[in-house]
């Protein structure tokens, strides 16, 4: 009985605590979009289609642009890979120098990167980015 | 022993049994010494090893991986192209990848800390009456610059959790089997249970979880108490 009543008055509580864990959900710092299933896509690699995929990052990119919000770490570096698969290494270029813009602290990957860009041949690779 | 007592007694036993369940389960608090020096910002997530039998179980878990690392603060090599990078050098497989020298992968990344994880479980196993599409991960991260242990933590998500509620006799378990089928196979069940498996994993803040990273507004703030 006891064991009982104590337990009603814990159910109020519980939801409350359901209640307040919503309330206190803390608002994203980026705009996912679908850029984790498109880097799963990626990385599957078989099938992947880097001029359908670009589309669908840029027109994210719009998207964050038009609604102010912060694109993902990585994002255009994962999107200037595309763009050096598809033969662009000049967007690619660009892409990374504004991934570097966006967030300082990938500076040294994005030497690692641009090192790897300016000593290749005219980047010309249609490789399968995965 | 009058009839009160005796429920007394019962009440107190199992209030006594509810007491030490609730003290045995939660595990000793994490020592965060070594990660509050440390102050990692770039994370390299290296491709998951997979002890699954499924082959997209690497894919599914580390593309998983960004989304709870970067909300939770920190900046995440994105990892498809992290891939491409290391096939540059001639890294191929996972395993490859793990024996890679913590100064070697700094080296070339140049990031604080490393996130090694492991798929122990990722698939659906269908019996006759049910199908459970079940994800376990196991991660550590390490530090770049000392190879120091920074965190470990392992999660699993699974469509049994859900299931368990749903009583809708035999003939709604075989209905609800044969769906489960049918989504499992064409939606790739696995990879949505990875992404709840992995939040559960590495996003922040969570008891025993992955500390606030600088990006966070809760950067420096305490880890959970519970």
């Amino acid at each position: 009985m006891m064991a009982a009543l104590a337990l009603r008055g814990l159910l109020p509580l519980a939801t409350a605590g359901v209640l307040v864990g919503c309330a206190q959900a803390p608002k994203p710092l980026y705009m996912w979009e679908s850029f984790p299933k498109q880097q799963y896509q990626t990385l599957l690699g078989s099938d992947l289609d880097t001029t359908a995929q670009i589309q669908a990052l840029e027109a994210h990119a719009e998207k964050a642009r038009a609604g102010n919000a912060a694109l993902p770490p990585g994002f255009r570096l994962h999107l200037g890979m595309l763009h050096l698969a598809a033969g662009n290494a000049g967007t690619a270029r660009t892409m990374w120098l504004a991934e570097r813009v966006a967030f300082p602290e990938s500076g040294p990957y994005v030497d690692t990167l641009l090192k790897r860009l300016n000593g290749s041949a005219p980047a010309t690779s249609k490789d399968n980015p995965a | 022993m009058n009839r009160t007592n005796r429920s007394l007694v019962a009440a107190a036993l199992s209030s006594a049994a509810l007491f030490l369940g609730a003290c045995a389960t939660p595990p000793a608090p994490f020592d965060y010494t070594a990660f509050q020096q440390a102050k990692p910002v770039t994370l390299l997530v290296l491709p998951p090893l997979n002890e699954s039998p499924e082959v997209t179980a690497t894919p599914g878990v580390w593309s998983h991986a960004t989304q709870p690392l970067a909300e939770a603060g920190y900046y995440v090599l994105p990892v498809a192209l992290v891939d491409e990078t290391f096939k540059q050098n001639g890294v191929q497989t996972p395993a490859d990848a793990h024996g890679i020298s913590h100064t070697r992968l700094r080296e070339v990344f140049g990031a604080d800390a490393a996130v090694y994880l492991k798929v122990t479980r990722y698939g659906t196993s269908y019996q006759v009456v049910n199908s459970e599409t079940r994800v376990d991960v196991e991660a550590r991260i390490a530090d770049l610059r000392t190879g120091q242990t920074l965190w470990s933590g392992k999660a699993f998500a699974t469509s049994a959790e859900q299931s368990q509620q749903n009583q809708g006799g035999l003939v709604g378990l075989l209905i609800a089997a044969a769906v489960k089928q049918i989504i499992g196979t064409a939606t790739d069940a696995s990879y949505n249970y990875a992404g709840i498996a992995q939040t559960r994993l590495l996003g922040a803040p969570r008891f025993n979880g992955v500390l606030p990273g600088p990006r966070s507004p809760l950067y420096g703030q305490p880890p959970p108490a519970k």
